[in-house]
């Protein structure tokens, strides 16, 4: 396939694909490399890294291996990351082709909700959901995605418009196809390719805003997520700063790649924006 | 052109396209020259280089594409060589170019007198005074209607050929010595066509400048031209004096060229049946639009109480300007638009009243072929499963519906072989005859077709309109032909109605409505075909 060849051609979206491999790595890894409770007391408090050959990472400040932590939380963040990108981009896909492809009253219902939504700021409604809802690992994940569908739904929105008038639609319609037909058929194929990209944009923000949440001691506190970790070190930031900053590299480290990985999408889905 | 000093000579010009074009030079060894007070028309069809020609004198190519040996001697003076700031200099001040779409080579932001304006102050140093003077004077100059109000409108405001004469202003601002056109009349209508062309012959004459004229219609040449350059594929496959090559061409390319412009004379006509297949009737449909609480409202009467009949396996072309309502007709028959008022009658049931499920099963029967053969097929779809996704949705199984498709790619002249390709990889010629397979999958009583071939090239406009007319006679098809080139609804229809402004001015036998128009309206479009002189006389030569 053309898109693939030129995906590789890029050195940058090569590198975040690398990145995002050794994330999902780490991931899988976890359970054969730290086999024990990544949450369990481990050894003293508060291990600088390097300074024990048992923990490579140190310790945190109740005696937890940062390591573990750190490859178990990329499980967590790499589940948040994606369960709360599909339920965002499904919910905006929905809602942004019927609005695009009806028009009409539909598209004036449908956006005024989706601005409803705009208009919150999104770090805010999410911590109401969770202070409702509770901050179990699935009402986080959900709530993460129900605050970012507003934005794919705009995008697939613009999209539907621009694409529903092409005369292969009319064909489509004059060869006797149904509404749902035409749009899952004709329309979404053209349609999908600016919001597989915008995906990208939307998992790393779910990664940044479960990382939020957790810093300020509203994630689901019983599994090692990044952001809890960050929190825990937030109370010895000024002498023990390896606690917090170590987790913040691993956020900063997935982010990029999954930046990256969009980018070159972007650049290998639409070879023609980035020629000229 | 030895005896009068040539303005601009091009020797052995090469012009080199990036790697992984479909060819490694746009331009080989190009020679021509342009002598001052003459005319020289580029003529080809796309991808003949000609646009590349103009853009090479312009030194304004694509990033990627350089000029590759030759010279361009324009008054001496190399442009191959020239340094871009001495470039700069000449263009606009000596060398003006008029393009296809005065719509995209205007600012929409600013004013008309506003951008003629400019051109005065970045090459001269003139006053403002002087510039609004002489913007009003090019303006009428081109002949608007009330210059003083076109200087002060935006681009949006005026019409096509409006924006067209603004943009012949301001290339003639600063006197050129060479003016280049590249198709400045494409994207007009017939009428405003005669009357840019006789616009440009006139202000040439006037003031004695040199043009180079882009064009690929031979009508357009025989109107215009004092010489021609034929160019196939990169290449000057001929050039010569007007006359001598449109009625003495040498090159078989030419000839074949000149044999695909389609004769201004409706063949001879053909036994119609007495049964109307196809009996519209009062069809109207109105716009609506902007306006608040009922104020401010513009209505828009798109197509005002037309009443047609079709007789069965007959050709009825529907001929009009751009806004004469044509183009929504055709979408009222096959429901994408619905009418007003007014019923369409097809096998003994109204398409009008029926309702939208109904509707779906019943459209087989009336089917249509889009203008755009790029826009009108889903890139993501193989080109086997566009022609079978209408028996599809009207529940043939996939595997016949995909065999059935095979064979209507034989039928519509594509190799079967190539139906599991994507659209992208076939040209406008093979897309159109995908999208003609397309509806005819469905075996329609009705086929209605929306400019079918106006964004093909003249030769593959003669193929297609040659194997509709094959499949007409064999099918027994009965078709809607909707056209805004009259040499086209000559070729093909039985019928003709001519509309404008949204209603039937004339209609009638095709070779009657030709041979003695009676409606004035009709009578113009007639006469302002381009070279329809030459038309007329080259469809008494045997083709």
């Amino acid at each position: 396939m053309d898109a693939i060849k030129r995906y590789f051609r890029s050195p940058a979206a090569v590198a975040g694909l690398i990145l995002l491999l050794v994330v999902i790595a780490m991931a899988i890894s976890a359970s054969f490399l730290y086999p024990r409770d990544p949450l369990a007391l481990a050894g003293r408090p508060l291990l600088w890294p390097f300074s024990n050959p048992h923990f490579p990472l140190g310790t945190d400040n109740s005696g937890r291996d940062i390591a573990a932590q750190i490859f178990h939380g990329a499980r967590i963040s790499l589940l948040i990351g994606g369960v709360a990108t599909a339920i965002a981009i499904l919910i905006g896909i929905v809602v942004g082709a019927f609005a695009g492809f009806y028009g009409g009253w539909v598209d004036n219902v449908l956006m005024r909700i989706t601005e409803a939504f705009q208009t919150l700021p999104n770090f805010l409604l999410l911590l109401v959901l969770v202070a409702v809802f509770g901050s179990t690992l699935t009402t986080v994940t959900i709530a993460v995605g129900v605050v970012s569908w507003p934005a794919p739904a705009r995008l697939t929105r613009a999209e539907f418009l621009s694409l529903r008038n092409r005369e292969f639609v009319q064909a489509g319609r004059t060869l006797g196809m149904k509404d749902l037909q035409l749009i899952l058929g004709e329309i979404l194929p053209n349609a999908l390719p600016p919001v597989i990209v915008y995906a990208s944009v939307v998992m790393a923000v779910a990664i940044l805003l479960e990382s939020a949440l957790a810093f300020l001691h509203l994630s689901d506190p019983n599994v090692a997520s990044w952001g809890n970790l960050i929190g825990l070190g937030r109370d010895v930031l000024r002498v023990q700063w390896y606690v917090s900053a170590i987790p913040g590299v691993a956020i900063l480290v997935t982010v990029l790649a999954v930046s990256l990985v969009g980018q070159g999408l972007n650049d290998a889905l639409n070879p023609r924006l980035k020629r000229r | 052109m030895s005896e009068i000093a040539a303005i601009l000579s091009v020797e052995g010009l090469g012009v080199r396209l990036p790697a992984g074009a479909d060819r490694a030079y746009a331009l080989t060894d190009v020679s021509l020259s342009v002598a001052s007070n003459e005319i020289l028309c580029i003529v080809g069809e796309s991808g003949s280089g000609k646009s590349m020609m103009a853009n090479a004198v312009m030194r304004l190519l694509p990033n990627e594409v350089r000029i590759e040996g030759g010279r361009m001697l324009f008054e001496g003076c190399d442009l191959c060589a020239a340094p871009e700031a001495e470039m700069r200099r000449l263009r606009g001040a000596e060398i003006a170019m008029i393009f296809q779409e005065p719509m995209t080579a205007l600012n929409p932001l600013r004013t008309i007198g506003d951008q003629i304006a400019e051109v005065f102050s970045v090459h001269t140093d003139l006053s403002r005074a002087e510039i609004t003077g002489r913007v009003l004077a090019l303006l009428a100059d081109v002949r608007i209607p009330d210059p003083n109000g076109a200087a002060k409108a935006y681009p949006h405001e005026l019409s096509g050929g409006q924006r067209q004469r603004a943009m012949i202003a301001m290339a003639l601002a600063l006197d050129p010595k060479l003016l280049i056109a590249d198709e400045p009349t494409t994207a007009l209508d017939v009428t405003t066509q005669a009357q840019i062309l006789k616009l440009i012959r006139e202000l040439q004459g006037r003031r004695k400048a040199a043009v180079m004229f882009i064009t690929h219609d031979f009508g357009v040449v025989a109107e215009i031209a004092d010489r021609v350059v034929v160019m196939q594929q990169g290449r000057i496959v001929e050039q010569g004096p007007a006359a001598q090559v449109l009625d003495n061409p040498q090159h078989a390319y030419t000839r074949q060229l000149i044999a695909a412009v389609p004769p201004l004379t409706a063949p001879a006509p053909r036994r119609l049946s007495q049964e109307d297949i196809l009996t519209i009737s009062g069809i109207s449909k109105t716009y609506r639009s902007g306006g608040f609480l009922g104020r401010g409202v513009r209505i828009t009467r798109a197509v005002k109480d037309v009443s047609l009949k079709l007789p069965k396996g007959a050709t009825l072309g529907i001929v009009g300007e751009s806004g004469s309502g044509k183009s929504t007709l055709a979408r009222c028959l096959v429901r994408l638009i619905d009418p007003d008022a007014g019923s369409i009658m097809l096998l003994g049931r109204d398409f009008v009243t029926m309702p939208r499920a109904r509707l779906r099963e019943e459209t087989r029967h009336i089917q249509m072929v889009f203008q755009d053969p790029f826009a009108s097929l889903n890139p993501r779809h193989k080109a086997a499963e566009l022609v079978a996704q209408g028996p599809i949705v009207h529940g043939t199984p996939r595997a016949t519906a995909l065999a059935e498709a095979k064979e209507l790619f034989a039928l519509v002249g594509l190799d079967p072989s190539a139906a599991d390709r994507f659209p992208h990889e076939f040209s406008g010629g093979q897309r159109q005859r995908i999208g003609l397979a397309r509806a005819l999958a469905l075996k329609p009583a009705v086929l209605v077709a929306d400019e079918p071939v106006s964004a093909l090239d003249v030769s593959v406009q003669a193929q297609v309109l040659k194997l509709l007319a094959d499949l007409r006679t064999r099918l027994g098809l009965s078709i809607v032909f909707i056209t805004h080139d009259l040499r086209v609804a000559a070729q093909i229809c039985d019928l003709v109605a001519v509309m404008k402004d949204g209603a039937i001015v004339e209609h009638g036998l095709a070779g009657e409505v030709f041979a003695n128009p009676q409606h004035a309206y009709t009578q113009a479009l007639l006469a302002s075909v381009p070279g329809g002189a030459f038309a007329r006389q080259h469809a008494t030569e045997p083709a």
